[in-house]
């Protein structure tokens, strides 16, 4: 009983926090200079910019805005380091820009010829205001989530490792106890049934993998980091699905090729069609992972802040207090349970990912018997 | 619709966001991977042989005493076995050795009985034959004195007497 009551207060919590983050990102649209095109923006179509960037990258963790009546407005961010090269031109070689997005005050001032857009957060020329110009390789927040997730990955790990180590043999006691089951799990039932004998070869790629998106998933669900939406960036899945791509055709043994070139048993006219279907499957596989990765997590960072934003939406078409309570009444329990359904899913889809690298690796590596 | 952002770039892989996920995944592969997973593994791995091990091994203590206790216990049975046969042997001798002893004293009894009786049978008939013979000697002397000189021959006068006294038995 008590364990539910905490789940709902969790959520609650988490449920509030994005309605705060929202609402304080909303009623204050974090812009100077295009203010005047920006008033013309429906209520509707400043929620979709919202959740729009908000899914997106950006130079700077921007947790929320506190506005006070004759007050400037009081950005809530987590700075971040910029690091930039600017393309060499004609005129001017190519030039490394080392510092950290504060310099920017929030868009209110250029620093090296570069600027702060401030519905994106994105880093731009400030002469152009576009992003060709420089090669960006900053600390964006979807690395700075990737890199909390990597230090909290690391402590956990090495911590659970050297409880192994210490207590030999013997029963998992505290946090080894909280990830032995997972881990276990993951052996036995993805590890194991898929690549054989040979599965410590593949675990800690497995284990890396589920833990890395796991991890990047869950810190996307905590409001006050700024609910970053790293695992749903297709950089980053992208990234992932590339090593399992590779890791995959490497492992891949003779009778893998041979099904791909010249699938045993077929006649010769149909392997004209069966091998490019075949070629285009060796890059579907890790693509379809990219693409689930990346719409799962996403779509349920849209859903999340669209039910936010129904709240904005209702305030502002019925009038604003009465239409806001309204609003808050109908979203509250449906961001209730797309919470729940999104903590869900985020250990579903590291779940899966990790699943279905391990049925590739073990169709590459499996010795077939005719 | 003026946007403040583009719709396909959530599609569009950044170069510094690939980058960096690569360096971070890569290093988190390199590190926790080697140096926290693969012993994790083998930790977890080696733990589950040990308690197979230590499982099997307390089946075959089990069935180790089990088959001690069975052994003990036949054994036991055999030893009761053993002692209620010697019992039984050894009061099978006794019973044969007194019957024997009785048999033969019974046996000695008889003969010794039997032996007195053929002794007095002859002690009997030997003073038979004397008193027999004494009587008749006594008879005829009786005779003769009662008869006197009368009779002259004696030795018919014997024989005579003789047939009498047999006849007297």
């Amino acid at each position: 009983m008590t364990r539910h009551l905490h789940i709902l207060f969790l959520l609650i919590t988490l449920s509030f926090s994005y309605a705060l983050k929202a609402n304080s990102e909303l009623q204050n649209p974090v812009h100077s200079d295009s203010a005047a095109t920006h008033e013309e923006l429906s209520v509707t179509d400043r929620v979709v910019e919202h959740i729009m960037n908000h899914v997106a990258d950006a130079n700077v963790n921007h947790l929320g805005t506190i506005k006070e009546e004759g007050k400037e407005d009081h950005h809530i961010t987590i700075e971040l380091p910029c690091i930039l090269y600017r393309k060499a031109t004609e005129n001017q070689a190519g030039k490394w820009s080392f510092f950290m997005s504060s310099k920017f005050h929030h868009g209110h001032e250029a620093y090296e010829g570069y600027k702060l857009d401030e519905h994106t957060g994105r880093v731009v020329d400030a002469n152009t205001g576009t992003r060709d110009t420089f090669y960006d390789l900053s600390i964006t927040k979807n690395v700075f989530n990737m890199l909390l997730g990597f230090i909290i990955l690391s402590i956990i790990f090495f911590t659970i490792k050297s409880a192994y180590v210490k207590r030999q043999g013997q029963a998992p006691k505290g946090i080894q106890a909280f990830f032995e089951p997972i881990i276990v799990f993951l052996i036995d039932d993805i590890a194991k049934p898929n690549l054989g004998d040979k599965y410590e070869k593949y675990l800690p790629y497995l284990l890396c993998v589920f833990f890395f998106i796991l991890i990047n998933n869950l810190l996307g669900l905590v409001p006050f980091l700024g609910s970053i939406n790293s695992s749903g960036n297709i950089s980053f899945t992208m990234v992932l699905a590339t090593c399992s791509l590779l890791l995959i055709n490497i492992s891949g043994n003779k009778h893998y090729w041979q099904h791909i070139f010249a699938m045993p048993g077929v006649p010769k006219w149909a392997l004209a069609i069966l091998t490019p279907v075949e070629i285009m499957g060796v890059i579907l596989k890790p693509a379809v992972l990219m693409l689930r990765l990346f719409g799962n997590i996403t779509g349920g960072h849209i859903t999340v802040l669209a039910v936010v934003g129904l709240i904005f939406i209702m305030g502002e078409y019925a009038t604003k207090m009465s239409g806001a309570t309204a609003g808050t009444l109908i979203s509250f329990p449906i961001l209730l349970f797309v919470n729940a359904i999104e903590l869900f899913v985020a250990f579903l889809q590291a779940y899966i990912f990790t699943l279905l690298t391990g049925i590739f690796i073990g169709a590459a590596i499996e010795e077939h018997h005719h | 619709m003026l946007l403040g952002f583009d719709p396909m770039s959530l599609l569009t892989p950044d170069l510094g966001l690939v980058f960096w996920t690569t360096i971070i995944f890569l290093v988190f592969w390199l590190l926790v991977g080697k140096f926290a997973f693969k012993p994790i593994a083998k930790a977890i791995k080696d733990r589950d042989q040990n308690i197979a091990d230590a499982l099997t091994a307390a089946e075959k203590a089990k069935a180790e005493v089990q088959q001690m206790h069975s052994d003990n216990a036949s054994l036991l049975k055999e030893a009761r076995e053993e002692s209620a046969k010697i019992l039984k042997e050894a009061k099978e001798l006794k019973d044969s050795i007194v019957a024997e002893a009785h048999h033969s004293a019974k046996e000695e009894a008889a003969k010794i009985v039997a032996n007195a009786k053929i002794e007095i049978d002859a002690q009997k008939k030997a003073a038979m034959a004397e008193v027999k013979n004494e009587v008749s000697k006594l008879s005829l002397e009786i005779a003769q004195k009662v008869v006197g000189r009368e009779l002259d021959s004696t030795k018919d006068q014997q024989n005579f007497i003789t047939s009498l006294v047999d006849k007297l038995n």
